[in-house]
């Protein structure tokens, strides 16, 4: 790899053309050296102890003192051409190779493993918080209240009264023993009672929760599902405000397209009572009305059993399913997906819905 | 309540054109929600016309089955046939194979002519068949789709028929007709009654009414009838069981007259089936005006009808022919026999009306819906007439309705009325209700007009009367549900139009948000989503065993859990006292499904029952109770704690091309449950834990800094894994999230965050194998003092080298000063210091 082997001839360091001559070499040797190494051993060829320019250097001591500070000029300036090119050189080669390693590393990213589990929250756990997240936008607060209840919260006190065929349509779990009088919520209007005993007058709340009824699971019943309901009381609420909460609310989570639309029904908790439809635009087999759900104005017996007087105060109130909510937004076709915990459910949905 | 359209025309102006669609979208504008449509065309399609037997030939076959082949006049002699296709012999009659035998020669028939439709998309053609070209067939009534019996064909003479041959048989039969079935809610007794029903159509579309009550000639006044007493010695919150009875005598009535079509078939649309002509009448009675009628034998009564409550242990047969024992506070019509009947719920098989009877005593009466109702779900039969009755009925109706019946039986059995009749009982008191002006408009947000108040109230029968702060209004009697200046309230906006009803957006107070636990929950429920898991549900009812096995720590400790008294099923007839049953039911699923790599989780309340449950009696509705009532309503309601748990299964990721996933393990159960602590700020302490679902070596206790137990992590047991066919190895978590965020601080004290340099040390401990390695390390923090910044466990070593029965702990120890750089003899006595205590504690000896 190099031209000056050791015992080679000293050139003169007073010798100009000599020294050029070895500094030239060494020049073109270092431009020659293709890779790290052998720049390595041009380096101790041109530049090494025992290199001409080195060996030629040490000359210098022994020339007469006139000669030495012409000699020594040459020898450090010819040194210092070489070093250059030696550091020049060492720089790109350094840069190549490091340029070659990365090229070399490349790896097939479309291949990359996914090391990290993907959670997912259940839909309608996450439509419950965005339901909520309206709702606490516009002033209201979140109530909630207990799965098994007193009677008296779920029924009583929502003016059902105790032999009325429309305690029967609830289709009620019961708890033992009957005399206990406890049973499973089936609306989440209890905590409507609940929140209007604990909090001072107006009352601006939404209650979502897990009802019961004693349905058999098949496609679009399920005996354990999820409503949200609101309650407001106020001074001089009107059935307006009812229809202008709903069309607020139609609109935030459905779009500005958004329309609703009452009809009469019957509510022992409400009254006047209506049921409350959407209009789905985007509904299988074309736009249509879909009931979402109920709604009026609170019954004065209702106010009485949390001694708000109904002279002074009135309210509305309305509660929807979150399966059925979910069901015709998300158009799931199967009650069963819901509530069966298929994983495939839940992660299809991920954070979102 | 299905409404035949020819019969709804007969009072409301419902368009000749119109169909039970367009009823249906009229009736929903004032609340009655379709239900569906009966419209027997939609099934079956003509030619079906009546035609005569003109010859029977009998052929028997080689099957052993004897076949008629029949020659039917389908067109009246001496016409022509005017109907064109396949099949239709222009002769006018038609030959005809069929297999019933309930025929002769002569008899008028129903035959399906070829091109015909049948119920089921029955195509009917002329064919081969037994040969000969059978061109039609014979109906039975099952094949028009208007009964069940199959045992012959229709003979129209047996009907009471004898119509012109070639007659349209489905208009003779009433199949023309439609109805519109529609939901009632329960406070409409009276929409169960064509009267009702078409009083609302007229409402909804602002049409012309007539009140079927007003066609009938009832008398004012009624004496000298049968004898009737009320005694009712136990009313039901002080109202009377029965508070109107009237009886009226139809003699001489031949009860085996065919009942007419067109009662048949309206009976048919509406649902019920034709049983006998009184029995018919009766019901379309009922079906017209909603007062339930009964009509008696009157040959089998004997002496006076008292109605009056049972006593214990007294029998009744039922119509239906069952024996019942009633109850003391079931109410009965009763006569010298003893009981006749289970008042407004179903009659008595002794004294009801047969072919041979020939004297009838009709009873229209009013009952209290509450004993009606309790009657009919104490004997489970629920009827046409307990409906209405326990939805209200019209205390006004009931002489006319005894009328109608008596009329119809007359004109149509052949009977005669006695002029005497009975009357009794009480009106209940009239009641009026004030309407303040203002009050409506206030309550819907239209400013309605006094035109469109009055004429609203008035429409429904209302007695209006204006003085000057409002109005006071007397509901018409069918309107028991009108009580109050609310429920006149929606009658106004109902009539006057919901869709009229504006929209404006009421502005809440400022409010406070999400409560901190409210946002505690979302925290730990997005977290453990963020950390791989996947969110389920499942239902809250379980097995006992499930809940001794899940619900307590240690096996001898019953678990106590709320029983449900009706469950979906028995074998799952208890609530929840843990979430993992249902968890691990959900995995069970999905590994049923071919997903075995799971981490699954759900949060909910699980149910405790305290010592106090329930409350013996039940406050009344409408006004406060008292405290210390609502307080032992409060306190009866178990204790129901939220918990989150969750399920590790198989592998913590998907194998895939240069990634080996790990099995889950033991720790990452616990992992789970510390990164619920950490994101709620909760440092949860974590001992050997015990529990009789998991693994007895490898389970955690998860408690508070109080000591209190919040959860438990760890493997489950492998018994239990086994026995319910779960993947062996797999963990789980469950935790009290509720004390976890009691336990969470309120403001977090900021530390001072020294910058002068670290100085680090290892130790290396040898200890008997027994002693946790946190009791260690919580030793060294101790006897370290506050120069120690931090202390590790790094690595746990016992073998080669290390006395058996004992191992080796090494721990990183981070030393720092607030305010000055430590020195390396500092550090190292603060080391020595640590193992010092280690030492004295648990016999520490450094390596």
């Amino acid at each position: 790899m190099t031209e000056t082997l050791p015992g080679a001839a000293i050139p003169n360091p007073t010798d100009e053309a000599a020294i050029n001559a070895a500094v030239d070499q060494a020049i073109t040797a270092i431009d020659g050296a293709a890779t790290l190494d052998e720049l390595k051993a041009v380096r101790l060829a041109h530049s090494g102890e025992k290199s001409p320019l080195s060996l030629a250097n040490r000359e210098i001591g022994r020339l007469p003192k006139d000669q030495k500070a012409l000699a020594g000029k040459l020898m450090g300036a010819s040194r210092g051409r070489v070093n250059k090119a030696l550091a020049d050189r060492t720089a790109v080669l350094e840069a190549e190779n490091d340029a070659r390693i990365l090229v070399e590393e490349t790896v097939d990213v479309t291949a990359a493993p996914r090391r990290r589990r993907a959670g997912a929250r259940h839909p309608l756990s996450t439509l419950q918080d965005r339901v909520a997240d309206i709702f606490v936008g516009m002033g209201w607060e979140i109530a909630e209240g207990p799965e098994v209840e007193s009677e008296w919260f779920n029924f009583d006190a929502l003016n059902f009264k105790p032999d009325h065929p429309a305690r029967e349509m609830q289709d009620t779990f019961f708890v033992e023993p009957p005399e206990a009088h406890l049973l499973m919520r089936t609306h989440t209007s209890p905590v409507q009672v609940r929140s209007m005993l604990e909090r001072e007058v107006p009352i601006y709340v939404l209650c979502p929760g897990k009802v019961f009824r004693t349905d058999e699971l098949d496609a679009t019943h399920t005996p354990v599902f999820h409503q949200f309901e609101g309650l407001a009381i106020d001074r001089n609420l009107s059935m307006a405000d009812l229809r202008g909460t709903l069309e607020h609310f139609a609109r935030q989570m459905f779009g500005d397209e958004a329309q609703i639309r009452l009809r009469p029904n019957y509510f022992p908790f409400t009254e006047p009572s209506a049921e409350l439809d959407i209009f789905h635009p985007g509904a299988k087999g074309g736009p249509a009305w879909i009931e979402w759900g109920g709604c009026g104005m609170v019954n004065p017996n209702v106010l009485r059993a949390a001694g708000i007087d109904p002279d002074v105060y009135s309210g509305f109130a309305f509660g929807m399913g979150i399966e059925r909510t979910l069901m015709f937004r998300n158009e799931v076709g199967d009650m069963r997906d819901m509530i069966e915990g298929d994983v495939r459910f839940s992660e299809h949905f991920g954070m979102e819905i | 309540m299905r409404i035949p359209l020819s019969w709804l025309r007969e009072f409301a102006a419902v368009p000749a054109d119109a169909t039970a669609e367009d009823v249906m979208a009229e009736l929903v504008k004032v609340g009655f929600e379709e239900e569906a449509v009966h419209r027997p065309t939609d099934a079956l399609r003509g030619p079906v016309v009546v035609g005569q037997v003109l010859s029977l030939v009998k052929e028997p076959q080689t099957n052993g089955k004897t076949i008629n082949w029949c020659q039917v006049r389908v067109v009246p002699e001496g016409q022509e046939q005017t109907l064109t296709g396949d099949g239709i012999d222009p002769s006018g009659v038609q030959g005809i194979i069929c297999g019933a035998h309930n025929f002769v020669e002569g008899d008028k028939v129903v035959v399906t002519l070829p091109g015909a439709v049948l119920p089921g998309d029955f195509h009917i053609s002329a064919r081969k068949t037994y040969g000969h070209l059978s061109a039609g067939m014979i109906a039975s009534v099952r094949e028009l789709g208007i009964g069940d019996d199959h045992d012959g064909i229709l003979v129209l003479s047996r009907i009471g028929l004898d119509p012109e041959i070639g007659t349209d048989a489905m208009e003779l039969l009433g199949l023309y007709d439609q109805a519109a079935e529609i939901n009632v809610t329960p406070d409409r007794g009276y929409a169960f009654s064509i009267r009702g029903v078409a009083r609302e159509y007229a409402h909804a579309t602002g049409t012309a009414f007539t009140d079927p009550a007003t066609k009938v000639n009832a008398p004012a006044e009624l004496s000298g009838g049968y004898g009737v007493k009320l005694n009712d010695d136990a009313p039901i919150y002080g109202t009377p069981g029965c508070d109107r009875f009237v009886a009226r005598t139809v003699r001489g009535v031949d009860a085996t007259r065919p009942t007419p079509q067109w009662m048949v078939s309206r009976l048919r649309l509406a649902g019920i089936r034709s049983i006998s002509l009184p029995v018919d009448i009766s019901n379309y009675v009922m079906l017209e005006l909603g007062q339930p009628t009964h009509c008696y034998d009157l040959d089998k009564l004997s002496g006076d009808i008292v109605v009056r409550r049972a006593s214990a242990g007294e029998k009744i047969t039922t119509l239906d022919g069952k024996e019942r024992t009633l109850d003391a506070e079931d109410l009965l019509i009763t006569d010298d026999s003893g009981a006749i009947g289970i008042a407004g719920v179903m009659g008595g098989a002794a004294t009801e009306v047969s072919d041979s009877t020939s004297n009838i005593l009709v009873e229209a009466a009013h009952f209290d819906d509450v004993s009606i109702g309790r009657s009919r779900r104490r004997h489970k039969l629920p009827s046409e007439a307990s409906k209405r009755f326990e939805r209200g009925v019209d205390w006004q109706v009931a002489g006319v309705a005894a009328q109608r019946v008596v009329d119809l039986l007359v004109e149509l059995a052949g009977g005669s009325a006695d002029e005497a009749g009975t009357d009794v009982g009480t009106a209940p008191e009239t009641v009026t209700i004030e309407l303040p002006a203002g009050f409506a408009a206030a309550r819907i947000g239209i400013d309605f007009t006094e035109a469109q108040i009055v004429t609203s109230l008035e429409d429904l029968g209302a007695v209006v009367v204006k003085h000057d702060a409002g109005w006071t209004v007397t509901p018409p009697s069918w309107r028991s549900d009108l009580e109050t200046k609310e429920d006149l309230t929606e009658e106004i906006a109902r009539l006057v139009g919901y869709d009229k009803i504006p929209a404006t957006l009421p502005v809440a107070p400022p409010g406070r948000g999400l409560t901190r636990v409210q946002q505690q929950r979302r925290r730990l429920i997005q977290a453990l989503a963020d950390a791989g898991l996947t969110e389920v549900l499942s239902y809250p009812f379980v097995s006992k065993a499930a809940n001794d096995t899940f619900g307590t720590a240690d096996e001898a400790t019953p678990r106590s859990a709320v029983k449900l008294a009706n469950p979906i099923s028995e074998e799952q007839g208890y609530l929840r006292t843990s979430i993992l049953p249902g968890l691990i039911e959900v995995a069970k699923r999905n590994h049923s499904r071919g997903f075995r790599d799971l981490a699954l989780f759900e949060s909910g309340l699980v149910f405790l029952p305290g010592d106090a449950m329930g409350t013996a009696a039940i406050p009344p509705l409408g006004e406060k109770p008292a405290d210390e009532v609502l307080d032992a309503l409060y306190d009866g309601v178990p204790d129901q704690p939220f918990h989150v748990a969750a399920i590790l299964t198989g592998h913590d990721s998907p194998a895939a091309a240069g990634h080996t996933p790990r099995t889950w393990d033991w720790a990452d159960a616990l992992d789970v449950a510390r990164l619920a602590g950490d994101v709620l700020g909760v440092d949860l302490v974590v001992t050997q834990g015990s529990h009789q679902a998991f693994h007895p070596g490898r389970t955690a206790r998860l408690a508070l800094r109080t000591g209190e137990t919040v959860g438990y992590a760890g493997e489950l047991h492998p018994k239990l894994l086994a026995a319910s066919d779960m993947p062996a190895r797999s963990v789980a978590l469950e935790l009290n999230a509720d004390a976890l965020f009691d336990a969470a601080p309120d403001v977090i004290v900021a530390r001072h965050i020294s910058t002068f340099p670290v100085a680090t040390q290892d130790v290396a401990l040898v200890v008997p194998a027994d002693v946790p390695a946190d009791e260690v390390l919580a030793a060294l923090r101790e006897g370290a003092g506050e120069l120690l910044e931090d202390v590790a466990l790094f690595d746990v070593y016992a073998g080669k080298g290390i006395e058996d029965g004992k191992k080796s702990l090494a721990f990183g120890l981070r030393f720092r000063a607030a305010d000055r750089t430590l020195t390396a003899d500092e550090a190292s006595a603060a080391r020595e210091s640590a193992v010092a205590l280690a030492a004295e504690r648990f016999g520490a000896v450094q390596r």
